[in-house]
């Protein structure tokens, strides 16, 4: 039917997420409001197991990580494709299963391409 | 119920903060979240007329989008990469060796 | 049967896919760079024949339900984007030794694009159409930044890629507009429901064709939305800015003129209106500021501009006559352009860019043929008979004057009078300037094969141009 977007059997999940929020919240929302509030340095230090903190907080991550990111974005957006075509496999019938490997094996001479070019090796 | 109008204009606000936010942001990255950005709010109202319209087509859109989105990702961080490597910085303003 | 048959239909694209996939893997495998050229040639070779086969064998019609068109505008656009590919890859094999760029990643991104682009131009459904235009926009966006090294090239690619993904953003939310409206993303589906259910007037629908006409607008480098083009065409590769200044435009056109024509057919007074001050703008401001221009790649970018506003003339008319002198004038345009590329190509040796305006002083006392070529293809481009680039005018702007729109073509022929200055500049510094340094060209076999085809086809064309516009003619009626 169009219009109805939220059918009403999701009404209790809703109900429940809104009670989670609230349960959730109020303890700190609570606290803040009376706890005393005194600052002074060692207070003030990111929580580091009672140490005191060595180097910078802001971590500059290797480039490797981009690369490997890229490639995982890709191929994990493909299976997007595969569940659906996995769930009206009987429907679409030879033809789709066809597509399907002709889809993969697309996606396979990519995945080999990276593999050669050394995308994947992280020295 | 939320009528159809709903997700529309929640599509067309979040669209124009993404144009506002390519127009306006002068990090690199920002800009890139901003076009992001318009893509996501161009599934949302192809997802509510698919629902609307009681057609399959909107949802088989939204795959494409999301696809392509992430290929233009993909694309876009190794161009951004790239060029980071040759000019360590990422503020619009200081790309300026082609004069536009 | 139908899958079968849209299978064979579409078997030019998939041989195409095939020979980039297949030129990835061989990079890998081949020593010699020149082979992979080779091979990716006779792919494309064997592609554009099962092309020209089906099209001899009577093969007609729609596949893949309704979303792609095996039609004579999908072929004559073929032909413009087989021919740009082919002369790509001639004029870039010295290139790419001298830029040491990746030759299979350059082939097969090449491929792809031109994938895209006959993608777009069989589309007749706006989801094949959104498709085919991200396949050739993503290609050309890492082919405008392949020399990894060179920051020119890293802005352009940066420069490319973030307007190109803005504009297809708005393309995207005009398709998702008109399907909200029509309930369909099929091209004669949505032209019946906007007919049939009185939409044509509905604002929705001038905001959703606005939204495609910004983002074709910004593919085709039309005036406000062309600040991209030039930065973009100075810093890629030269050959990827020959290609580019020919197949994604004529792409980006063949879109234009399939959506405009079939879906908002109702609507031609609107678009006309929006599209004809664009056109005079998009001239004028190619026109100019080419004029100051020192560099010849960005002198180029602006010509092209200028260029094309000259082929949305004939769009603006709104007549099937006048979108044949369009599809004339694109080809046309394609071959001169890839010959003017062509010889700012092979002025390119290492560690010299040849692309400032002094470096062509004097080139015709030292390589007297590449100067001839060269003064071949500026004339055409400025439209000085008998070259093809005057015919590819001389058509757009009778149309023109046939519509009755008079002051379009006087305006138009007063800035094609102003871009004499700058292209016969060119001519100038080649034939009446002193040669300042040695000037060494980095000619190939391959380059002059390229070039020899682009300056007999410009002058077969003008001589003889009843050939090319009655082939257009027919392709676009069928």
């Amino acid at each position: 039917m169009p219009g109805t977007f939220i059918p009403s059997n999701y009404l209790p999940i809703i109900i429940i997420c809104i009670f989670a929020t609230i349960i959730g919240l109020s303890p700190l929302l609570i606290g803040s409001l009376l706890r005393p509030r005194r600052s002074y340095r060692q207070k003030l230090l990111p929580y580091e197991s009672g140490n005191e903190p060595i180097g910078e907080p802001r971590y500059k991550f290797s480039v490797k990580f981009y690369i490997v990111a890229m490639l995982f974005v890709v191929f994990d957006v493909e299976a997007v494709f595969l569940y659906p075509w996995a769930v009206a496999y009987d429907k679409l019938g030879i033809f789709g299963f066809v597509e399907m490997m002709m889809f993969i094996f697309i996606l396979l001479i990519g995945y080999i391409y990276a593999w050669e070019k050394g995308a994947l090796d992280w020295e | 119920m939320v009528p159809l109008s709903w997700y529309i204009m929640l599509s067309a606000v979040v669209f124009s903060i993404g144009v506002l936010g390519f127009l306006m942001r002068r990090n690199l990255i920002m800009v890139f979240l901003s076009i992001e950005l318009m893509l996501n709010s161009i599934n949302i109202s192809l997802a509510a007329f698919s629902h609307y319209l009681q057609s399959i087509t909107g949802q088989i859109m939204v795959f494409l989008v999301i696809t392509v989105a992430a290929a233009e990702a993909a694309i876009g961080l190794a161009i951004l990469m790239a060029f980071y490597k040759n000019n360590p910085t990422i503020k619009a303003d200081e790309i300026n060796l082609l004069k536009g | 049967m139908s899958h079968l048959r849209s299978m064979i239909l579409i078997s030019p694209e998939l041989l195409l896919v095939l020979t980039a996939l297949s030129l990835l893997l061989l990079d890998f495998l081949v020593r010699r760079k020149g082979t992979l050229a080779v091979a990716g040639a006779a792919g494309i070779f064997i592609s554009a024949y099962v092309n020209y086969r089906l099209i001899k064998v009577g093969m007609t019609g729609g596949t893949i339900q309704g979303m792609f068109a095996f039609d004579g505008y999908a072929n004559f656009f073929k032909l413009i984007f087989y021919t740009t590919l082919l002369l790509t890859i001639l004029l870039s094999v010295k290139y790419l030794a001298i830029e040491k760029i990746s030759a299979g990643e350059y082939y097969s991104l090449l491929i792809f694009s031109t994938v895209g682009m006959m993608i777009m131009a069989a589309a007749t459904d706006l989801l094949m159409l959104y498709l085919g235009l991200e396949l050739m926009a993503l290609s050309t966006y890492i082919l405008a930044g392949i020399v990894r090294g060179d920051r020119r090239s890293n802005e352009a690619a940066l420069k490319y890629f973030f307007l190109g993904a803005f504009s297809s953003a708005f393309l995207l939310y005009g398709i998702t507009l008109v399907y909200g409206l029509t309930g369909s993303t099929n091209l004669r589906e949505i032209a019946s429901a906007l007919h049939s259910l009185k939409l044509a007037e509905s604002p929705i629908t001038m905001l959703s064709l606005i939204f495609f006409i910004t983002a074709f607008g910004f593919k085709i480098a039309l005036a406000p939305f062309h600040m991209w083009a030039p930065d973009v065409y100075e810093g890629a590769p030269t050959p990827v800015t020959a290609f580019m200044s020919a197949g994604p435009k004529a792409a980006g056109f063949a879109v234009m003129g399939r959506v405009l024509f079939d879906v908002f057919g109702g609507l031609q007074m609107q678009w006309s209106i929006i599209l004809e001050p664009l056109a005079i703008l998009t001239i004028a401001v190619g026109s100019i500021i080419a004029l100051s221009q020192t560099n010849i790649k960005r002198m180029l970018a602006y010509s092209s501009i200028a260029h094309a506003g000259y082929a949305l003339i004939g769009i603006v008319i709104g007549t099937p006559e006048g979108f044949v002198s369009t599809m004339n004038y694109l080809m046309i345009y394609m071959i001169m352009n890839m010959g003017a590329f062509g010889v700012v190509i092979m002025l390119k040796r290492e560690g010299f860019s040849g692309e400032n305006l002094e470096d062509y002083a004097g080139l015709a006392k030292r390589h007297p043929v590449a100067s001839a070529l060269m003064l071949v293809f500026m004339f055409s481009l400025t439209g000085i008979p008998p070259t093809a680039g005057f015919i590819g005018k001389f058509y757009i702007f009778m149309e023109a004057v046939y519509a009755g729109h008079i002051y379009l073509v006087i305006i138009a022929a007063l800035f094609s009078a102003v871009s004499a200055f700058f292209y016969l500049r060119v001519v100038m510094y080649m034939y009446m300037k002193e040669p300042a340094g040695d000037i060494s060209l980095s000619t190939s076999k391959t380059a002059g094969i390229a070039l020899a085809f682009a300056v007999i086809m410009v002058l077969v064309i003008g001589v003889f141009p009843s050939l090319l516009l009655n082939f257009a003619r027919n392709s676009f009626f069928g």
